[in-house]
């Protein structure tokens, strides 16, 4: 296992005496990804450039290497550490090779002129991110998410052990985000760089951290693998999600329910009826669900869905009690849409059920 | 492209090094009295001694148009690095109020000391002027912590710059008659007067002033990200914001000692290098601006002289009919390129 590379000890961050978060403990290693989530004004940021010394910490300490950062030189720090933040470049007639230059500044002399390795260096991390073909644009004239990669290849040729990130997937389209962050994991994968960052999107916080830290309450509520922190209800718990319900496996949410008398009876199965869900729920049709098995794909859409769900143990045949509620239910809906068109053993009872509404319509 | 633009930079600071020399020579030669460049040669190398053109050479013109370009150099340098502190391409040191500011303290000096009969010497004019900078600077800091709108900061700064100018006024009509002609002239702006003692101390303030600014080329540069990336690099930020002010407060403050207040060069001539060599480092731009400023007010000064000669205008009259439009470009500029993103 790699060393670890930053700390920080009860560390308490916020602006002149408010305490935003405190009693922060962290350990990053080196080649590890650590993602900060939490709510809206949690204090992700706040943590961020408290750790970059841009705040002033407000208890506690932070070391890097097990040096404490009010120990070390801006100078020292600038060669560790290096960051990317949301902030708009304003610079006039900067190009974006300009802007990529400036993170040699802890290595270039009294006039900050590139040497020929600095030059080198600039070019690779420009290479890395794929942005040398806008080496003599203006930084003012490139989309947002060219901005932000130009932003990450500075920070990149300023040869940091660590990077920090503030937000940096935001006003990225989905492409963007998939590719700066699979630039973050090839960072820290191959350049052993620990890489710290914010993120507001739960699907990719949990596909790309190695670990995760939850801000809740000013503090640090839980530090994990992305498996621990996406399991059970910890999420809705920690955005306090009341209008809709978080899927933990797909790291993503869906809308509140529409609560009701069932008006519509979906059959559904292996992912069938996931569409039909969200369209009757977009409609605002009450609706049922069944028969579902726990392990089944669309099992937690349903069950986020759906006003009344019939579902059966994981690996179960079907069992003749939850067929007779999945009828008496069904018999009170006024239509029955059935999705999926397979029935198999496990299923059989679907069929059934499916067989005894087409009876009822032709009767 | 480096290598393109390596000749772009060349070429425009091989132009204006020619304006100056053009500029200088128009200034020694043109006036009441014609004079000939190889009148102006004897003059420098004292072979005509004594000689009517000679004095006017060498006590008039020379200091004038030396003067002329240190001042103007020095406006713009320090124009550029209030803009670098502000982060905004508008502000100088005449529409923030600081020039008018030095101008009332030197005002106050002035008439403070004629009335005992006491004459200033430069340094104690620099040393007022130069106090009323800071006053006046420090006034803007302070607004700037409270208005977070730059526009609202320049109309802050022209108001203040109204209210200095108004109370210099006010000192200059209950002053003695005789000292009126003299502060009014100053007041109005011009490089007449100076003489080679002046010119002396002019350069020795405005080469080590730019020289030192021309040092902080690397943390300005670092700076043009914004703070937090600044400071990320390691720019020590307290120590460096109050290196840009006291260097522009200097530099404004020794140009309105001598010349007064001198409007627009200072926003004008930094837009107009930056424009022609296509970039905003501050290593290339802070010469460039030095020589860019010098052929500013050389070219202004010449006009101010020679377009209703005998009668001189003020320098600021000049100044204003060809900087402000150039201010105005470097503000629409600045909000095309807000809606371009």
């Amino acid at each position: 296992m790699n060393d670890i590379i930053l700390t920080s000890d009860a560390m308490s961050v916020g602006y002149g005496k408010k305490v935003i978060v405190s009693g922060i403990d962290i350990e990053v290693r080196s080649g590890e990804i650590l993602t900060i989530i939490g709510a809206n004004g949690a204090g992700k940021s706040t943590i961020l450039r408290s750790i970059t010394s841009q705040l002033p910490l407000l208890a506690g300490t932070v070391s890097i290497n097990n040096t404490d950062i009010t120990a070390m030189s801006t100078h020292d720090i600038a060669k560790t550490l290096s960051v990317c933040l949301t902030d708009r470049i304003t610079a006039e007639k900067m190009t974006c090779e300009d802007i990529v230059s400036t993170g040699r500044y802890p290595y270039t002399g009294r006039l900050g002129i590139l040497s020929e390795n600095d030059r080198k260096i600039v070019h690779e991390a420009m290479k890395l991110t794929g942005i040398m073909h806008l080496r003599d644009t203006d930084i003012r004239f490139i989309s947002d998410g060219q901005r932000q990669t130009v932003m990450l290849a500075r920070a990149i040729a300023q040869q940091p052990q660590i990077l920090i990130l503030d937000e940096p997937t935001s006003f990225l389209d989905i492409n963007n985000k998939l590719k700066l962050l699979n630039i973050l994991k090839e960072l820290a994968r191959d350049r052993n760089i620990a890489v710290i960052m914010t993120l507001h999107e739960l699907d990719l916080a949990q596909r790309f951290s190695d670990r995760i830290l939850c801000i809740k309450g000013n503090k640090a509520d839980r530090t994990g693998s992305p498996e621990e922190i996406f399991s059970g209800d910890y999420i809705s718990e920690l955005y306090g999600i009341t209008s809709g319900t978080f899927l933990p496996s797909f790291g993503t949410a869906e809308a509140a329910k529409v609560q009701g008398e069932p008006q519509v009876f979906v059959i559904g199965g292996g992912g069938s009826g996931i569409d039909t869900y969200r369209s009757l729920q977009r409609q605002g049709i009450p609706f049922a669900a069944g028969i579902i098995h726990e392990n089944d794909i669309e099992y937690p859409v349903a069950k986020s869905l759906a006003a009344e769900l019939i579902a059966e143990k994981a690996f179960e045949p079907i069992s003749s009690e939850n067929l007779q509620k999945a009828i008496s239910i069904m018999e009170k809906c006024s239509e029955v849409i059935c999705c999926t068109k397979y029935f198999g053993t496990m299923n059989a009872a679907n069929k059934t059920l499916y067989e005894k509404y087409k009876s009822m319509t032709e009767a | 492209m480096s290598q393109k633009r390596a000749v772009r930079w060349t070429l425009c600071f091989s132009i204006l090094l020619i304006l100056t020399a053009v500029f200088a020579v128009l200034e020694l030669v043109s006036g009441s009295t014609n004079i000939t460049i190889s009148e102006i040669f004897k003059a420098f190398t004292g072979k005509n001694a004594g000689s009517a053109a000679n004095t006017i050479v060498m006590e008039i013109r020379l200091p004038r148009t030396i003067s002329a370009a240190l001042l103007g150099g020095a406006l713009s340098v320090s124009g550029f690095l209030l803009q670098s502190f502000f982060n905004n391409p508008i502000a100088g040191p005449y529409v923030l109020g600081i020039s008018s500011g030095a101008k009332l303290t030197v005002a106050l000096a002035m008439m403070l000391t004629m009335q005992s009969g006491i004459f200033l010497n430069s340094a104690a004019m620099v040393g007022a002027a130069f106090i009323g900078s800071l006053l006046s600077t420090g006034a803007i800091l302070l607004l700037s912590g409270k208005v977070k709108n730059m526009a609202q900061l320049i109309i802050a700064g022209v108001m203040i710059g109204y209210i200095c100018s108004s109370v210099t006024e006010l000192a200059v009509t209950f002053a003695d008659d005789a000292n009126i002609v003299n502060l009014h002239n100053w007041s109005m702006g011009s490089f007449s007067g100076i003489n080679m003692e002046n010119v002396k101390v002019i350069a020795l303030i405005t080469i080590i002033t730019v020289f030192a600014a021309f040092m902080l080329s690397k943390p300005m540069s670092a700076y043009q990200l914004g703070e937090s990336y600044a400071k990320n690099m390691g720019v020590n930020l307290k120590a460096f914001r109050l290196a840009l002010i006291l260097l522009s407060s200097i530099l404004s403050a020794c140009v309105t000692a001598f010349a007064g207040p001198v409007s627009f060069v200072g926003i004008a001539v930094p837009h107009l290098v930056k424009t022609a060599f296509g970039t905003a480092k501050p290593i290339i731009v802070i010469p460039a601006s030095f020589i860019g400023g010098a052929v500013f007010c050389l070219a202004c000064d010449l006009i101010a002289r020679m377009l209703f000669a005998p009668v001189e205008l003020s320098i600021s009259t000049i100044t204003a009919v060809f900087g402000a439009p150039v201010v105005i470009a470097a503000m629409l500029n600045r909000r095309e390129q807000k809606r371009g993103v």
